[in-house]
């Protein structure tokens, strides 16, 4: 087995909100094709973190690379065209378009960039990216939506439609806030088996989540954040028994 | 074909072909078959047609967009008094230099988005209407307006034929463009600028539009850059405004300020938000409307209300003549007013959605759940 291809590198990230220091030396590694979990109480930082990544955020020092590019300093839209997709907390999605053309949008934006001039061609035309879209529907369990509007999907659809518009750009990393959040029991089971057959096509997710036991379903590896630094790093099971983890968990206030 | 426009556009298209080009046969009896409102009906449904490119597509509510129907305006008529008497050349010049102008404006004002951008464009729009009154008298003629002279070079015409006497008017290569045939050379300008504005809507272009006024922030997350795509919604709208422009100073040649007043970029707001912001057909019929009600609202008197309210009793029908008359003459506004609140409450997309729901009413297996392909209600600006 070669050298491990590190895909993404938070390197010595520092975020400070006036006094808060919400991020504070974070180190990351992120590898190629691997489920890197970023774990932690409310108010660690890690949704910051992931705000840092996408270019939301500019960090108050330090940079992120991803496959030997800077991040730090593009904007969103450059970013996702290096090949990064995100799935929102709270989806994000075209809800006075349809579902078809919600995933069709990603798709059009993969293939022609951030800008194009192609007001005299039809949608209709577009039939190889339609195609597509009804594909990754399908892949998702969406088929039977495909003409509805996005805004009447139920939440769970909606985050599943969301997962498409990101799969649909083949990215190369794949950012999770929070999947399963507000999901039922029966929902996040679906949710963990579409990510589980998507990690068998080889795609990098960075995932933040509350839910253990999606986090132990997924991650081949876990960061555990608390109070803006990472307290440990490793595999599942070196996580598990980490006594400074079980104390950023049962409450421990330092 | 399918790949070219689909069957229901291609059903729309004709559709409104027809109506546009049998408008002086069912206005008629309306009182409205008259060429010089028909061809208002015209130039303002372009004015509409193009604005909702911008707000009804990508939700950005532009305050201030009959500067460039005012620019367009100038513009023709430079056109008429330095080359040529032609409607082409006049509205080469309207769409182009508002085009400039729009590119110049959107550039500024789309650095903001929501309130922020309603207010950056009128502020342009303000401007550029005090300098037409002040400092640019020298292009525009301040407050007279300006107008055709006898004196106007008109290089290419005094080149071409021998001048005539008395002022010239419009034409289409040489074909006098009055009456009637000014009424059709606009209608196909209308039928025109409706065919392209179908296209921009059915085409990924368009789609773009309508992902940003969706959601702006899931359109930079999703890889676009969303300024070129709000600039160009910018400019197209403006260059209608100018087409607009060009071929009302066609049909009056006379081009005073007042058309670059805020009073007329909220006209152009209120046309496409009683038709429907976001639909092909709801500006046109806001502008129509809009048009009708200025033109034979204001026109009603006292006399033909008394005559209208002939069969009460007398006194009654004084009353009614009483208070009738609020609403007509110069009261036309008030009427406007209330038509346009009423709307606004009931029929949030306007009479488009009016439209819908009685068609909704006649196909009893689709009223469940709203089919996506239909624009949302409430127009609403970027965030």
């Amino acid at each position: 087995m070669a050298q491990p291809n590190i895909v993404l590198h938070v390197a010595d990230v520092h975020k400070r909100f006036g006094g808060l220091h919400a991020l504070a030396d974070i180190d990351l590694q992120v590898e190629e094709g691997t489920t890197h979990a970023i774990i932690g109480p409310n108010g660690a930082g890690k949704s910051t973190l992931l705000n840092v990544i996408i270019g939301k955020l500019a960090p108050t020092s330090g940079q992120v690379v991803f496959d030997g590019a800077v991040l730090t300093g593009r904007k969103p839209y450059q970013i996702n065209q290096l090949g990064i997709a995100r799935v929102f907390q709270t989806p994000e999605i075209f809800g006075d378009l349809s579902v078809l053309h919600n995933v069709m949008i990603p798709a059009l934006a993969k293939r022609d960039g951030a800008f194009r001039l192609n007001m005299l061609k039809n949608l209709n035309a577009e039939t190889t990216i339609r195609d597509e879209a009804l594909h990754m529907l399908e892949d998702v369990g969406m088929s039977g939506h495909v003409d509805m509007l996005a805004s009447s999907l139920s939440r769970g659809d909606k985050r599943r439609m969301e997962l498409a518009m990101c799969l649909i750009q083949h990215p190369r990393l794949l950012l999770l806030d929070e999947p399963t959040a507000g999901m039922s029991r029966h929902d996040t089971n679906t949710t963990i088996e579409l990510l589980q057959k998507i990690k068998q096509r080889g795609m990098t997710k960075v995932i933040i989540e509350h839910d253990m036991h999606v986090v132990f379903s997924l991650a081949d590896k876990i960061s555990v954040l608390a109070q803006g630094r990472i307290i440990a790093d490793g595999s599942p099971d070196d996580v598990r028994g980490n006594p400074a983890v079980q104390e950023a968990y049962l409450g421990g206030t330092h | 074909m399918s790949t070219f426009m689909s069957r229901n556009d291609l059903l729309l298209l004709i559709g409104f072909t027809i109506a546009v080009l049998t408008m002086p046969l069912w206005l008629a009896p309306f009182g409205a078959g008259y060429p010089d409102l028909l061809n208002r009906f015209a130039i303002f449904a372009i004015f509409a047609i193009g604005f909702n490119i911008l707000f009804g597509l990508t939700g950005y509510l532009s305050f201030g967009h009959a500067a460039f129907f005012g620019v367009g305006s100038y513009a023709a008529v430079w056109s008429f008094k330095l080359l040529s008497m032609d409607a082409l050349p006049a509205l080469l010049f309207a769409v182009v230099i508002s085009a400039l102008f729009a590119l110049l404006i959107g550039f500024l004002s789309l650095r903001r988005s929501g309130i922020y951008f309603s207010i950056l464009t009128l502020a342009f729009a303000q401007m550029s209407y005090n300098l037409a009154y002040s400092v640019l008298t020298p292009i525009t003629n301040g407050e007279t307006g300006l107008q055709l002279t006898l004196r106007d070079p008109r290089v290419l015409d005094n080149a071409l034929f021998e001048a005539g006497p008395g002022l010239p008017s419009p034409t289409l290569l040489g074909m006098p463009l009055q009456g009637f045939e000014a009424f059709y050379f606009c209608a196909a300008l209308l039928i025109v600028a409706f065919f392209l504005a179908q296209r921009i809507s059915g085409s990924p272009f368009g789609m773009m539009l309508k992902g940003i006024k969706s959601n702006q922030t899931r359109m930079h997350y999703t890889g676009f850059n969303t300024r070129p795509y709000t600039l160009a919604a910018f400019v197209i709208s403006g260059m209608y405004a100018g087409l607009a422009g060009g071929m009302l100073a066609i049909v009056d040649p006379l081009v005073g300020a007042e058309r670059m007043q805020w009073t007329a970029s909220g006209e152009v707001v209120l046309m496409t938000i009683l038709g429907g912001a976001g639909t092909l057909l709801g500006p046109v019929i806001g502008a129509w409307l809009i048009k009708y009600f200025e033109n034979i609202f204001s026109a009603i008197n006292d006399v033909i209300l008394a005559r209208f309210w002939s069969f009460l009793p007398d006194g009654v029908s004084d009353a009614m003549v009483q208070i009738t008359s609020k609403f007509v003459g110069d009261g036309w506004f008030l009427t406007l007013g209330l038509v346009f609140v009423l709307i606004v409450i009931f029929l949030p997309g306007g009479v488009m959605e009016g439209v819908r729901r009685i068609a909704d009413q006649f196909r009893p297996s689709r009223r469940s759940g709203r089919p996506a392909n239909q624009a949302r209600p409430h127009p609403r600006p970027a965030e």
